[in-house]
This record gives C-alpha cells, sequence and structure tokens, in this order.
C-alpha cells in the first residue's frame, strides 16, 4: 500500500520565458509516459513571468503513480535552457550531490565548474540552427542532451514526441536539432554516471 | 477500446464533456479555467462536437444561456473559476431552484481582492450554499470519471451538479490518465431525456412569484408553495448521495474505476489519526502518511471528502468516530470563525460521546506554497499534542506558512 | 429521464383564467368595450387584440368581437391603458349594483 520509498526522477527545468521550458518538458513527459513510466508529473510553475523572464518547470518520473504534486526541491537532474541564467538564478538549489546539471552553453564542459554534479554541456543554440531552425530555438535541442546524459528515454522516442509536438513547426528539423545536440553532448562529473545515485 | 494518454488536468474535463456529448456549452474565460472551455471551443469549430459554443459577454450569461438550454430539454455545460463562479452566484440559486441538471466545472482558484490567479477553494466554498452538488476530484483521472458521472447524476435528480478541481495543481499539470471509449460512455449516459421541458404547444410560466402557500392551478392542481419547493431540494439532494452511490457502482462496473465515491480512504482501516481534506491536497498526503507510520510509528490516515454537497454526515461520523485524532486541511474559510469544513464535521461528530479531538488547519491560499514537509511537521505535532489544548484552542484554525 | 424515487417540485403555472383564482371578486371598475370603436369589430377582421395580448389574467377572448370572462376579470384596467383606439372604459362596479336595485 505504501508509496512514498517509489523511485522517482526528479527534473526541474529552467528557462525563460518564451523560450519553450514547459513544451519541452511536456514532450520529455509523454516520451516517458510511451516508454513505460506509469507515473509523470508535469508541472509547470506559474508566475507573474513575461517574456525573458527566469521561469522553471517541474517533471517527475517513476514506474509508479505519483501522489505528491507539489513542486520539486531536492532534483536528481537540473536542465538550463540559457547558460546566461547561471548568473541569475542559482540553478543548482536542492540539486542532489552526484546530481546531473544540463545546460546550453556555447562553452565547452570544462570551463562550467560544478564540482559537486555531473554536467553535461551542448551548443543547442548553435546546433538548432545547423538543423535548420530559427535563431533561439532550443526546447527541442535540449532534449537531445537529456537523453544523452540520463539514458531516461530512447532518443528515437524522444524524435517522435518531438516531431508529434511540432506538427507545423518544423516537425523534423526540431527532431533533428535533439539528434545533434544528441550526438554533440559532452558530460563530465564526479559520479559513475548513475543519476539517481 | 478505452485510451491511455497524458494530459493537462483541463483538456482531460474538456475530453469528458466532450464524451459526455453536451450539447449547449456557453462560457466566459477565465484563468485557469480558459484551457478547458477554449479546447472545448475547438473540437466543436473542427466538427468534431455536435454542440452550440455560445460565447458570452459574462459568467453571469453563461449560467443563463445553460438555464435556458437545460430548461428546453438539452444537455448544456459550463466552468469558471473564481471571481467568475461569484459572478455566476445569482443564477447558480436559480438553477438550483429550477431543478435543472447542469454540469459545471469550476476550476479552483482563490477569490479577489487582492487578484489571485492561484489555487484555493473559496470560490467553491463560498458557493456551498446554492443548492449544487459539489465533488471534488483529486488528480486528472477522477476529473474524467466524475464528469461524466456528474451529469448522469444531474440528470436522474435534477439538481445541477460543480466538479471542482485544483486551478494549476491539476488544470495545468499533466498526468497520465484513461479516458474510457465513447460508445461505453453512450451506454453509461444516454442522451438527456427530461420529461418536462419547455413547449411552446404548452405555455407555461417557470418561477414566477410562487405564494408563501401552494395553491390549485386552473386545472385544479396543486402547486406547490415556496417552502415545498425548498424542503424537497433539501431533502433530495440529501437522497443524491445514494444515487452517486449506484451511479458509481455502475460505473466501476462498466469501466472498472470506482468504489469511493463519497470517502477515499488512504491507511485508514488501524489509523489513530486522520487527515481529513478535499482535492489534490489529500493525494499529497499519502506520502506524508507513509513517512510518519515509517519515520515516527504513528497510525495515520488520510479520507479524502470526495463530495461535499450533500454533507455525508452520517458516513463521515462514522468513519472519523474510533479515531484519536482528526486533522482537517482546508484552502479555505469561513472569515470570522474557522474552516468551513471543519465546522461542518464537527457538528457531524457531535452525536457521538467518543469524539476524536480535532484540529483545524489553514492552508494554501492564493496559492501559497504548500510544501510536503510542511504537512508532514505540522501533522506529526498534532498527533503528539493529543488533545491537551483547551477547546477555544483547538477550535482556532492554525495557519501553516504563513510569512507575517 | 428523472429517477422515479425524486418528486422534482419546481414552479410553474399555466396561463388561463382562474390560474390565480376566483378574481372576478376582486373588481372595483369594470372594462366596457365600445364596440363602435374597437377595431376588429368595426373591421370584421381579426387585428390588433392588444387587449388580449395584455391581459394579465387570460380572460380576454381573442374573437372579432373581444370579450371579457367577467368571472376572471380582475378590473386592473391594463386592457384599456393599452387600448389604442381607447375603446374600453373602466366603469365603477357600484353603476352596476345601482342597475339592478333601479330595475
Ligand atoms: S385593444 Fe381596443 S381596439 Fe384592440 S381589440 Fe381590444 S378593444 Fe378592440
Ligand atoms: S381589466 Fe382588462 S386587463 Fe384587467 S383583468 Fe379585466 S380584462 Fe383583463
Amino acid at each position: 500500500m505504501q508509496e512514498n520509498q517509489q523511485q522517482m526522477t526528479q527534473i526541474r527545468w529552467h528557462g525563460r520565458g518564451g523560450q519553450g521550458a514547459i513544451t519541452a518538458a511536456k514532450v520529455v513527459a509523454e516520451a516517458t509516459f510511451k516508454s513505460g513510466y506509469g507515473g509523470v508529473v508535469m508541472a509547470p510553475t506559474f508566475g507573474t513571468e513575461r517574456r525573458g523572464a527566469p521561469v522553471s518547470t517541474s517533471l517527475k518520473i517513476s514506474r509508479e503513480k505519483i501522489y505528491d504534486l507539489s513542486p520539486i526541491r531536492f532534483p536528481d537532474i537540473v536542465v538550463v535552457l540559457d547558460y546566461l541564467i547561471l548568473n541569475e538564478v542559482d540553478v543548482t538549489v536542492g540539486l542532489k550531490p552526484g546530481g546531473l546539471l544540463i545546460i546550453n552553453s556555447p562553452r565547452p564542459v570544462s570551463e562550467h565548474s560544478f564540482p559537486d554534479f555531473r554536467v553535461a554541456v551542448a551548443n543547442v543554440t548553435k546546433l538548432g540552427i545547423e538543423a535548420g531552425l530559427r535563431k533561439g530555438i532550443v526546447n527541442s535541442g535540449i532534449i537531445g542532451a537529456l537523453a544523452k546524459a540520463s539514458e531516461l528515454v530512447d532518443i528515437e522516442m524522444l524524435s517522435q514526441c518531438i516531431a508529434a509536438e511540432f506538427v507545423g513547426r518544423k516537425p523534423q528539423e526540431n527532431a533533428k536539432a535533439a539528434q545533434l545536440v544528441y550526438a554533440a553532448t559532452q558530460i563530465c562529473g564526479p559520479s559513475t554516471g548513475d543519476s539517481n545515485a | 477500446m478505452s485510451e491511455k494518454l497524458i494530459d493537462s488536468g483541463n483538456n482531460a474535463a474538456a475530453m469528458a464533456v466532450q464524451l459526455a456529448a453536451a450539447e449547449v456549452i456557453a462560457a466566459y474565460p477565465i484563468t485557469p479555467q480558459t484551457p478547458l472551455t477554449e479546447k472545448l471551443s475547438e473540437v466543436i469549430a473542427a466538427g468534431k462536437m455536435d454542440a452550440e459554443y455560445v460565447a458570452v459577454e459574462s459568467e453571469h450569461s453563461a449560467l443563463a444561456v445553460c438555464i435556458g438550454a437545460a430548461s428546453a430539454g438539452v444537455r448544456a455545460f459550463t466552468a469558471t473559476s473564481s471571481n467568475g463562479l461569484l459572478y455566476m452566484s445569482e443564477q447558480l440559486h436559480w438553477a438550483a431552484g429550477s431543478r435543472l441538471p447542469l454540469v459545471m466545472c469550476v476550476v479552483n482558484r482563490g477569490i479577489g481582492a487582492p487578484w489571485s490567479v492561484w489555487n484555493d477553494h473559496q470560490d467553491a466554498m463560498s458557493q456551498r450554499d446554492t443548492g449544487w452538488i459539489q465533488i471534488f476530484a483529486k488528480d486528472h483521472q477522477e476529473i474524467v470519471d466524475m464528469t461524466l458521472k456528474a451529469f448522469r447524476l444531474a440528470e436522474l435528480v435534477h439538481i445541477p451538479v460543480m466538479v471542482n478541481y485544483d486551478g494549476y495543481y491539476l488544470s495545468h499539470t499533466y498526468m497520465p490518465f484513461e479516458l474510457p471509449e465513447a460508445k461505453a460512455v453512450q451506454e453509461f449516459l444516454p442522451p438527456y431525456d427530461y420529461t418536462h421541458t419547455l413547449d411552446p404547444e404548452k405555455p407555461e410560466s417557470l418561477n414566477t412569484v410562487t405564494l408563501p402557500d401552494s395553491r390549485n392551478d386552473i386545472k385544479g392542481i396543486k402547486r406547490p408553495g415556496y417552502m415545498d419547493i425548498r424542503h424537497n431540494l433539501h431533502q433530495e439532494m440529501r437522497q443524491a448521495m445514494e444515487l452517486w452511490e449506484e451511479i458509481d457502482a455502475d460505473y466501476a462496473q462498466r469501466f472498472g474505476r470506482g468504489g469511493t465515491p463519497i470517502l477515499d480512504p488512504y491507511r485508514c482501516e488501524d489509523a489513530d489519526f486522520v487527515v481529513v481534506a478535499m482535492g489534490s491536497i489529500a493525494n499529497q498526503f499519502h506520502v506524508v502518511v507513509d513517512r510518519l507510520r515509517e519515520e515516527e510509528g504513528l497510525k495515520v490516515g488520510v479520507l479524502a471528502l470526495q463530495i461535499y454537497r450533500p454533507f455525508p454526515t452520517a458516513k463521515i461520523a462514522a468513519a472519523l468516530q474510533n479515531a484519536k485524532g482528526v486533522m482537517v486541511y482546508e484552502k479555505g474559510l469561513s472569515y470570522g470563525n474557522q474552516g468551513a469544513l471543519y465546522a461542518d464535521l464537527k457538528s457531524a461528530l457531535y452525536p457521538y460521546a467518543n469524539r476524536p479531538h480535532l484540529h483545524n488547519f489553514i492552508v494554501g491560499l492564493g496559492g501559497r506554497d504548500i510544501p510536503t514537509e510542511d504537512l508532514f511537521q505540522t501533522l506529526k505535532t498534532a498527533c503528539l499534542s493529543g488533545d491537551q489544548n483547551a477547546p477555544e484552542q483547538a477550535d482556532t484554525p492554525q495557519w501553516i506558512g504563513l510569512q507575517l | 429521464m428523472p429517477d422515479s424515487r425524486f418528486k422534482i417540485l419546481t414552479s410553474a403555472s399555466t396561463s388561463g383564467p382562474g390560474d390565480a383564482g376566483r378574481t372576478g371578486s376582486w373588481r372595483v371598475e369594470r372594462p366596457i368595450i365600445d364596440l363602435s370603436r374597437c377595431t376588429p369589430a368595426k373591421t370584421g377582421k381579426s387585428s390588433c387584440h392588444l387587449c388580449w395580448l395584455y391581459c394579465p389574467d387570460n380572460v380576454v377572448s381573442k374573437t372579432i368581437e373581444p370579450t371579457i370572462d367577467l368571472e376572471y376579470c380582475k378590473g386592473c384596467g391594463i386592457c384599456a391603458e393599452e387600448c389604442p383606439v381607447k375603446a374600453i372604459e373602466m366603469v365603477s362596479e357600484e353603476e352596476f349594483v345601482k342597475g339592478t336595485e333601479d330595475e
């Protein structure tokens, strides 16, 4: 009967209003659900956010039904859609030691110093343009970095879900962006690679 | 085949209304309800739902349109939140007094002033005496199931039903749920067949000035006075509880989900302490209950109240009378008194000699964060404190997470 | 279809003479139609009938010569007020009481 022992992966997404962090989290929610996770909860945090202001979204993933809908306090994974947010927001607050930090950044992974965490970096903005997207579309691409670094969901399933979500808005290019990012993501960090540690 | 999918609570509600084959939808947008009726307007515009969408200029008109439609024998639906519900208030009474089988989703949100777009239950609680049946969903599956069952209940008892679900926590959150197959729903909920509708061939005036006393009409038939109409509304709303259980049993047989239409207990069988709450927070308590049992050895359970009006007086008293303590967590209150649910519960327990000691907590007003840790700590303290509080003190609601 | 266990009481009234009882006894003034001025009576055509439309107790007939059912006419005078050609006069009931005495 008891539920709190459940294995849960908690992902907090940081982006800017209008950048599509919610859409990205929604795509991952859909893909994990379709991959057999019975408990998936994607809860956007609604504030008085405006375009450009930092925003965040919660995504909880578990094999069993999730009962606690409160915002994530201790994430296993943090996804940052724009590395400049690092200067404004302490994105690692609550991140479990050895947790995974995924950043869209033009700088190599070695230049992002977070000794307590595994860090995955890709230049999502640049790869998005290479995939044929307008400059600044990063929410599809960043999913590729999450897929590579977390191994939560298969990139094929994610690509399908991206194409379905972006119907009428360059679905193939968006899926391709995720694939390019998947291939280019660099990872370094303290732990053995288990983001749930 | 039923379909398993993941989507927002508002979309879940919209899909249920589509399955219920509502024929008239009238609504005015208000956060966080808007995506629900927006979705319905989309499916109607796309020809996927055979219904009339009436865009109105206010919530008062939205319900007035539904009242007109239902009076003419048509299945009608609306949805609102917060101040929108209050703006409907006069029509809420009208719909219930006319005994019209309407269904409305209320996506619960704090009331202004000052403006808040975030969740609490003050909107629904402030309208509890309008003569509507009020039910509360805890997750998306319940939004779907309760909405379908609500149409059936409303049409059997001729009392309108409000399906409440938490703004943002449920309305904007994505989670999995199962959508029943359209054909099976049609069998569960056949087309609306109201025996007494407006008919130009037999003109009638409805709800004109009704005398204090009953009277004979021109055919010598006895017509009720105002008080008789009120008495039957009250009496039949209480009777509706029984039908709600029957409908739930039928639904469970057809769709495999149900069994807790009135109270939904979690780990209550041997519980010394029971939390009572409505809506998504009751589910949040599952993890709190598990931890308190495991870490503190406290026998705790949570009892979710699924239906608030009619109030399940006897059932809830029976479920709680053997507990040592009952903790009511609610997202609204009757200013200058206590939480409304707490007061109702206390009154239900009054006749029992061994009644538990009670605690009242006010939580999450206007979207104030409800950390699970705070629920854990306050509940633990309440369990350990026992009934050492003076009665007046025990009756004073404790506010969780104040930042004064 | 409502469940048979429920007796759904609502307020509805069918329009027609007598919905409020024997209202003829309330009358202190009686409407008298001057048929020489009344449009349908003069033209022989079914027209006007505003008295029929406005009478709150439905006691005026929609006939070529409109007639008033005095059993239920409560003497409110709305017909006289609405008649566009002022064909209806409200006459004190006392006149009729006297009339019988005189005979
Ligand atoms: S309103 Fe006057 S004119 Fe018209 S039908 Fe009546 S009595 Fe005749
Ligand atoms: S006075 Fe005229 S309007 Fe009034 S009840 Fe009599 S007939 Fe009807």
